[in-house]
């Protein structure tokens, strides 16, 4: 809502600035978005009146005229405005003047002839941003010779508040000011209103079909007006600070009346109804033109005001096209309605509109308010096209009108919940400011909540209102205190910032990618995923929702290295989504992604790159975190984005938990990557849970170690031949670690040398040769039985 | 510190939060839908709905989480991040509410003297309902572009819990009051580290994440 200053302070004018009314009413909750003085600086403009006018002698378009600026003597001026005329009052720059943009008036010569001053458009003055397409014609009762700027009142600002969607009630100059007036102390009135006595007896009939949609609806027929007049100065200038542009004086006195009381009005052309108004729900089939021209098809739940040919206009939101006012319109019937904001509320948006009228309905408009709106655009609408007003009729379901909200405010709630005991007559003062009608009794106050504030029904809303006159900066400020409870903590529970902290004491950066990710990238490396589908993403690219973490770090993959960034160390955290909607499961992951040198470069260390063994390397520095190391296991496994002979299922007891492995040369050749990359996705559930250490006493006996090296077939992972050799091993096996792997020269084709070393040690007794040999020999067969595998001589 | 689901119904992210359907405040929140009732949430407040529901008070809680909103432009992105809060309990004032954001913000910033101001406001689910501004932290308040030469910043909402989410969650609103506030993460990054463009938290560019590492 943009409203002007002066016109506020015909209603209540506290001794303020403009800066401090705004910074006032923005601390009431009614933000501030701009403060802007209605015209640009410029100096030396009078009115005038054009003398004289002939066609220059070398110039088609060029006009030499004389004007009256009241100095004295005629002054020339040349003009290049196609519709300058004799006897128009217009306004004038004089020699010495100064226009927006710092443009100076001085005296010249246009093509020969001399120019002294300047005939002025809307736009020149900075009263248009668009390039006026003449000048600016002033009433005939403009005064020559005084300042264009007083004549216009043009030293005046315009406010622009950004309402909340709650005070629909100051979607007008009367709601503002009432505010004004709260926040002052000031008692604030606007024009009179006067009911205008039927001069006519004509009326038309108006019937409610939907009375709970719209419980009052308002009309009067007003025969003899003439719209072709202009609408006067000082309306078409107030519009025009509430951005609202002239139409014709009908529509301008509609919104004039709706910009000061808060009542959205429609205006139809009587001669175009037929039989009666009926308030309705639109029918199955039905059609509407729009003022605007457009053609919509009604929908049934939609709200119209129809006669007996066919929906009219769209309630509360805008007229038709057929019915409207025009320059011929001889008889006008005036609506003044009140349609519930339920009613209003998500239709004008559903048709993709939104008109005043519908941001004020929605919001809700007084219904008590249609009677005085009508009064008030009849006694405007006869002072600028004449005619005469019928008498007003109005059909109302009073049982469907809202009814009045009684609300009990405890004084001692109030003291409670701002901490502050604030006095009693101020508070009913604040509360009588508002309208609201109010009864103070010994345990707080019985007050009625006035038809305009939709907003009030509940304690908690007088509490707000009271706490908001009273300024919230007003209230003191304390410290909440609490009990001290301790609270209970896992101690075998990993915390997210432990794992993060982690990943990043290992190098990572920490990624944040987008929850919803372009399908095209989905399907290249999880064809068969399935995940749910917005319904009305912001792009295609941001249209699935992810089902795993990898399309997110290939894309910002991509990004760094597009921007010579090579080695590339991320890892996300984040909700993956798998399923149908019914179906779903939204789980949280940790993902990353390595790529490039394996080190940073520097003068000690080799510029190999990064492989699966680094990263399954930090995968298991996390593993091993919380010490629950045991529970894990990798297992060869195929996925569709993952190499096949480097990549494995994580499994944790048992349960599937994630993946590791290098990107397939596939989806790396689909996606254009030109660089190898390694990738994790662990379930967060899983990483958390960590081990609550049990002690096992320390032996004094002495450890044995056996390292033992085998021939395996490239086949067989590695796992395998652990799992093989632990089982054989027997109850004192302490430690089994994997401590060389060789493939190349002196091992055949096919083949990879794995050594393991093995610890032994009984916790009461040294072990002996021959027990161990034992179990080495048991490690050895079942190796060979089982894998095909020998011992590496 | 509590988390929750970013597909959310519409029970959790509005009605119980006291926004029903054709509520105006339903406009404020660009949302993204799957179908008629499910859609990605538009803040972490359902994660207060759904601990209120399970959780007898006294209730302390901070939630931070991913939030999605249909907007991209300059200085909006579909996802970003907030970080919500909700104490309830008994005799648990705005004065409360009041200190309890003045120390984050002082605390945050590391300035025992900024400037922290409340301004009425309106959500569906507090009341009295409040804007919180700081002093400019980038002009001490003289007025400089990241302002609007206003002296102030807009960094976060908050207010008394309102009876009707109480009602929602069965907790008693009579014996038990309480308030929430909620911030966007990336908002006070970018105020904190002097960031110019929300973008760049989802880029991912190494160059600009090593200067947070």
């Amino acid at each position: 809502m943009k409203f002007s200053e002066q016109w506020l302070r015909e209603w209540v004018s506290p001794q303020l600035d403009t800066q401090a009314i705004a910074d006032q009413i923005t601390m009431a909750g009614l933000e501030v978005d701009a403060v802007a003085s209605v015209a640009s600086a410029f100096s030396g403009v009078v009115v005038a009146e054009v003398l004289t006018k002939e066609k220059h002698p070398d110039a088609d378009k060029l006009n030499v005229c004389t004007v009256n600026d009241g100095t004295g003597e005629p002054v020339q001026v040349v003009c290049g405005a196609p519709n300058v005329d004799v006897g128009q009052k217009i306004p004038f720059a004089q020699v010495g003047g100064v226009l927006p943009g710092d443009f100076k008036i001085k005296k010249a010569k246009l093509r020969g002839i001399e120019s002294r001053g300047m005939v002025c458009s809307a736009s020149e003055l900075g009263l248009e941003e668009e390039v006026s397409p003449g000048i600016l014609v002033l009433p005939a009762s403009a005064p020559i010779g005084v300042s264009f700027r007083e004549y216009m009142q043009l030293d005046d600002m315009t406010i622009e508040v950004d309402l909340t969607p709650n005070r629909g009630d100051c979607l007008s100059i009367k709601g503002l000011a009432r505010e004004v007036g709260v926040l002052n102390r000031l008692p604030v009135s606007g024009p009179a209103i006067q009911a205008i006595a039927a001069s006519i007896d004509d009326t038309f009939p108006i019937g409610i079909d939907a009375p709970e949609q719209c419980p009052r609806y308002a009309g009067r027929v007003i025969k003899g007006v003439d719209v072709t007049v202009e609408t006067p100065l000082w309306m078409v200038e107030r519009l025009r600070r509430s951005g609202v542009r002239s139409i014709d004086p009908v529509v301008d006195v509609t919104n004039y009346v709706m910009l000061e009381l808060g009542q959205p009005l429609h205006a139809f052309d009587r001669d175009n109804l037929q039989g009666g108004i009926t308030v309705r729900l639109a029918e199955e089939g039905e059609r509407l033109t729009l003022l605007d021209g457009q053609d919509i098809a009604l929908r049934p739940e939609t709200l119209v005001i129809a006669d007996n040919s066919g929906p009219l206009a769209m309630a509360g939101i805008m007229g038709g096209e057929n019915s409207g006012v025009s320059k011929s319109t001889h008889t006008i019937f005036l609506e003044s309605a009140y349609f519930t904001p339920l009613a209003i509320a998500g239709k004008a948006r559903s048709y993709g509109m939104h008109t005043d009228a519908s941001h004020r309905f929605e919001r809700g408009v007084d219904p008590e308010l249609a009677g005085l709106a009508i009064e008030r655009a009849t006694q405007l609408l006869i002072d600028i096209c004449g005619g005469q007003a019928g008498p007003v009729t109005e059909a109302v379901s009073k049982s469907h009108m809202p009814a009045s909200r009684a609300i009990f405010l405890r004084e001692g709630r109030l003291e409670s919940a701002l901490s502050k005991q604030l006095a009693a007559d101020d508070v009913t003062d604040i509360l009588q400011r508002l309208g609201l009608e109010v009864d103070k009794q010994a345990e707080g106050w019985s007050v009625a909540a006035p038809s305009w504030r939709f907003d009030l029904a509940i304690e908690e809303d007088l509490i707000e209102e009271i706490a908001r006159i009273h300024g919230y900066n007003n209230l003191p400020v304390r410290r909440p205190a609490a009990r001290l409870a301790l609270r209970p903590a896992n101690e075998a529970t990993l915390t997210q910032r432990q794992l993060r902290n982690q990943m990043v004491a290992r190098g990572f950066q920490e990624a944040v990618t987008y929850s919803f990710v372009a399908p095209e990238l989905q399907a290249a490396i999880l064809p068969d995923a399935v995940s749910p589908v917005l319904a009305n993403p912001i792009s295609s690219d941001l249209s699935v929702m992810r089902a795993s973490l990898f399309p997110g770090l290939v894309r910002a993959l991509e990004h760094n290295l597009n921007r010579q960034q090579t080695r590339v160390r991320l890892f996300e955290t984040g909700l993956v989504f798998n399923g149908h909607l019914d179906n779903l499961a939204q789980v949280p992951m940790m993902g990353a992604l390595v790529c490039g040198s394996r080190e940073a470069e520097g003068w000690s260390c080799a510029k190999s790159s990064v492989d699966f063994y680094d990263l399954k390397g930090d995968l298991e520095s996390l593993l091993t975190l919380g010490g629950n190391q045991h529970a894990w296991r990798f297992e060869p496994a195929a996925h569709p984005a993952l190499h096949p002979g480097q990549s494995a299922q994580l499994l944790h007891n048992g349960e599937p938990a994630g993946w590791i492995g290098t990107l397939h040369p596939q989806v790396r050749a689909t996606l254009g990557l030109k660089v190898d990359a390694v990738l994790f996705e662990v379930r967060l559930d899983a990483l958390s849970e960590g081990r609550i250490p049990a002690f096992e006493p320390l032996s004094r006996y002495p450890e044995v170690r056996r390292d033992l090296a085998f021939m395996l077939s490239q086949e067989v992972p590695v796992q395998t031949l652990l799992d093989c050799a632990q089982a054989e091993a027997g109850d004192y096996l302490k430690d089994i670690k994997l401590f060389d792997v060789y493939a190349g020269k002196g091992v055949a084709d096919g083949f990879k040398s794995i050594a393991l070393g093995l610890t032994w040690q009984h916790p009461s007794r040294t072990l002996n040769d021959e027990e161990i040999n034992q179990l080495v020999d048991s490690i050895v067969t079942q190796v060979r039985v089982k894998l095909d595998a020998e011992l590496r001589g | 510190m509590l988390v929750g689901p970013e597909i959310e119904d519409d029970y959790h992210n509005f009605e119980a939060l006291n926004i029903p359907a054709h509520h105006p405040a339903r406009g404020m929140a660009d949302t993204f839908y799957f179908d008629a009732t499910r859609l990605l949430r538009t803040h972490t407040s359902p994660v207060q709905v759904r601990t209120m529901k399970s959780t007898e008070p006294p209730i302390r809680i901070v939630c931070p989480g991913r939030v999605y909103r249909s907007d991209s432009d300059l200085t909006h992105t579909p996802m970003f991040h907030q970080v919500e809060g909700l104490l309830v309990d008994e005799g648990i004032s705005f004065a409360d509410l009041k200190g309890t954001i003045e120390d984050f913000l002082q605390a945050f910033f590391e300035r025992d003297d900024l400037s922290v101001r409340f301004r009425p406001s309106y959500f569906p689910f507090t009341e009295p309902s409040a804007e919180v501004d700081i002093q400019c932290v980038m002009c001490s308040g003289n007025g400089c572009r990241v302002c609007s030469h206003s002296g102030w910043l807009e960094v976060m909402g908050c207010g008394m819990v309102h009876p009707e989410v109480f009602r929602h969650s069965g907790i008693d609103a009579e014996r038990y009051t309480g308030f929430a506030f909620g911030m966007g993460a990336e908002r006070l990054a970018m105020l904190r580290y002097g960031v110019n463009d929300l973008r760049l938290f989802f880029e991912n560019d190494l160059r600009f994440l090593r200067q947070f590492s």
